[in-house]
């Protein structure tokens, strides 16, 4: 080989790579039960069965959502599409106690922590930021702004540690998770809160949702190395997971918030997946990426796989799994007609809440917008 | 003269081609600006042509894409660096007022960094929080950046190639929702032809009160002006076109003429450009004044949900009831 071949060879490396990770699996593509030495998690046949439940209502719901988008009822809609398995595994790992940060896409989490699913429509529909309570549900407001939400999650786990919530006890002690994407990875935030994390031993797990794009860039614009290998060099472990498989993204994130509340550090997380619809309903993924990868995924799902592991294990029938399919109808059904009857804001609220003290300024303006609008009243 | 009928975003597209076919040492770096042609498609079909070594899709880092950026320049290379939305350049604010705007100075005129930093800005689009903010005010408070917007499809194909070649450090706000706005383009003309750069233009002349704009306000401006004119009114409007430095001699022959003048802005007018552009007047014009300058701007509020945001942004409306207001002095 010359330089620049070699050279070549290796800015495409991604093609002629391993073709599948090495990752931590309890359930295979084909429902098969398998075992892992670190991570052996009994479930029991409900929890089995819960978690089903999760997984189909949480994409029926963003199914929906994304028929609302496309039917002019949201401005933009960001799927959750074939990421149910990573969400609901980490999102019902997490303890009653434990607080999370989002992106925007963890509409499965939120689900997890019983917040309204009509929430995240405001925010995407324009009526307003969002609005759930984030300390009462202890689950974040979405951010946007990308890899932000790392560094509060990691201020929050170091007043958790201020305030001696860490310990043996599973009930109190407290941990935190931060959910980002592999784009994410690159931002300087993101690095910042590993070093952050690392140095004050903060309990944390930084759960990276590694769905292959960001945007329409692949994985290997953002890194020359699995992503939790990077976890090595700020000193604390990580682990890469079959982002698809439920039971291993549970066990693998409930192990480690349980590390992180006993003092033992931040862990990060990859949870290998795939995101199976656009990046949001405004992208066009035709222009970067080939319906091949697409297809190898889908025989990859994350529900298929359950429901064949219940078909197998004999603790669901016919019956359960219509009733499942029809409960989610009939949530996604209620979530659509009240989208549908959700009002545009009354304008003058957009001077609210801009300061929990007032501002004199914001006063003025609200007082001039109002007049402004009541010498329209009547003229139409 | 070829003119053709061009979208404002289809000009910022060949205006870069050109540049870039003009100048191989011409790179434009982003976020998803290559295979996808970036989120609204400016960057569409250079990666094609030019290659991946010239259109660079960069891992999701602001602040690296502008440092590294800054690396290239020194390299002598002309990096046209593209921050996907107004919201998300803040990652990379340290670079660029702490060291993009300094280096000349620090470096007593040895180095100069010939970089251009593109940032779609402003509301209008019906898009969540982070999508729809001016930020031009901090931009234009720091010395040692020059700062433009565009706001037609014409100003759009020649400014973008003026940036480049400029050896200044320069952010170039493009009015997000006028990307779809057709306008003549004279494609064929020479760059030493186009009006230049850092200069304000009178787009329509009259002698009853000025407005002043720029981005996507000097098309609000304009309908207000066509609206005043059925009313009998003369309304003049000027382009800023360059918020650092402002080019304040039209903006002074106009308002000595007309007496009134009409500051227009999507930002908030908390300390905002529309401060500075009316204190000037005051401090110049102070004779020739027949009312205070007046602002139209954003309210100092965070941008609003996108369902309300019809009511932030400053509409014709509002810009003809500041003139009224105006001659009830
Ligand atoms: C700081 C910042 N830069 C750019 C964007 C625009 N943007 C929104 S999502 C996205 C890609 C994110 O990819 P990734 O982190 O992998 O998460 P994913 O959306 O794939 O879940 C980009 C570039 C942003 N929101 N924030």
């Amino acid at each position: 080989m010359t330089k620049v071949e070699r050279a070549a060879a290796r800015r495409g490396g991604k093609r002629s790579g391993p073709p599948e990770p090495e990752f931590v699996q309890l359930l295979t593509p084909e429902g098969e039960r398998v075992s892992h030495p670190d991570y052996s998690v009994d479930f029991t046949d409900d929890e089995l069965r819960g978690l089903y439940r999760d997984l189909v209502t949480v994409r029926k719901l963003d199914a929906e959502a994304t028929a609302l988008q496309r039917q002019g009822e949201l401005g933009i809609w960001a799927s959750l599409l074939g990421q149910e398995a990573a969400q609901v595994g980490s999102g019902r790992a997490l303890r009653k106690q434990d607080m999370a940060f989002p992106t925007y896409r963890e509409h499965g989490v939120l689900y997890c922590r019983n917040i309204d699913p009509i929430m995240p429509l405001g925010l995407f529909r324009g009526v307003d930021q969002g609005g759930w309570d984030p300390v009462a549900h202890r689950f974040n407001m979405y951010t946007i702004v990308i890899g932000a939400q790392t560094l509060h999650a990691t201020g929050y786990a170091m007043g958790i540690v201020k305030d001696g919530k860490v310990g043996d006890d599973d009930e109190t002690s407290e941990a935190v998770i931060a959910y980002f994407g592999d784009g994410a990875t690159s931002q300087g935030d993101v690095n910042e809160a590993f070093i952050f994390g690392s140095v004050y031993n903060a309990p944390i797990v930084f759960f990276c949702q590694n769905n292959q794009y960001a945007i329409s860039e692949p994985l290997e614009r953002q890194t020359r190395i699995p992503l939790y290998q990077r976890a090595a060099g700020f000193g604390f472990p990580g682990i890469r997971v079959d982002g698809n498989d439920v039971l291993a993204t549970y066990a693998v994130t409930r192990a480690a918030l349980d590390n992180a509340r006993h003092g033992q550090g931040p862990t990060l997380i990859e949870a290998y997946t795939y995101r199976m619809g656009a990046h949001t309903t405004s992208d066009d993924p035709t222009r970067y990426r080939v319906a091949s990868e697409v297809e190898a995924w889908q025989a990859k799902d994350p529900i298929v796989r359950m429901r064949k592991l219940l078909e197998k294990q004999g603790i669901a029938d016919e019956a359960f799994f219509a009733a499942v399919d029809e409960q989610a109808k009939v949530e996604a059904v209620a979530l659509r007609e009240r989208v549908l009857s959700m009002p545009d804001p009354d304008p003058a609220t957009m001077f609210d809440h801009v300061y929990p003290n007032g501002s004199p300024l914001i006063d003025k303006q609200r007082a001039e917008f109002e007049s402004y609008h009541a010498s329209f009243e009547g003229s139409h | 003269m070829i003119m053709e009928t061009l979208t404002l975003g289809k000009s910022l597209n060949l205006g870069l081609r050109r540049a870039m076919e003009d100048d191989s040492k011409v790179l434009i770096m982003g976020e998803d600006v290559g295979k996808l042609g970036g989120v609204f498609r400016i960057t569409d079909g250079l990666q094609k042509d030019f290659g991946d070594e010239r259109v660079i899709d960069t891992p999701l880092a602001e602040a690296g894409i502008v440092g590294t950026a800054i690396g290239l320049a020194l390299r002598g290379y002309r990096p046209v660096v593209e921050i996907q939305f107004d919201g998300f350049v803040y990652p990379a604010y340290d670079q660029i007022v702490c060291q993009v705007a300094k280096f000349h100075y620090r470096s007593r005129g040895k180095v100069s960094l010939p970089m251009v930093i593109r940032i779609p800005f402003g509301g209008g689009i019906g898009a969540v929080e982070h999508h729809s903010e001016s930020p031009e005010a901090y931009f234009s408070h720091t010395a040692g950046l020059k700062v433009v917007a565009c706001s037609n499809p014409s100003d759009a194909y020649w400014m973008i190639q003026q940036a480049i070649a400029s050896d200044d450090p320069i952010i170039f706000f493009e009015p997000k929702r006028r990307y779809w706005e057709k306008g003549e383009v004279d494609t064929a003309a020479p760059l030493s032809s186009a009006y230049p750069l850092h200069s304000s233009r009178v787009l329509r002349s009259g002698t009853d009160a000025t407005l002043l704009a720029y981005g996507p306000m000097v098309r609000t401006c304009l309908d207000a002006a066509t609206a005043a004119a059925e009313d009998g009114r003369n309304l003049e409007v000027i382009d800023l076109r360059t918020l650092s430095p402002l080019d304040m001699a039209p903006v002074f022959e106009s308002v000595r003429k007309t007496g009134r003048a009409v500051v227009v802005h999507e930002a908030p007018g908390n300390i905002g450009l529309g401060a500075e552009v009316a204190a000037r007047i005051s401090e110049e014009c102070f004779y020739s004044l027949e009312a205070p300058v007046l602002r139209v701007t954003g309210y100092d509020i965070p941008y609003p949900a996108s369902r309300v945001e019809e009511e932030f942004l400053p509409d014709l409306d509002r810009v003809l009831e500041a003139v009224d207001r105006s001659f009830g002095f």
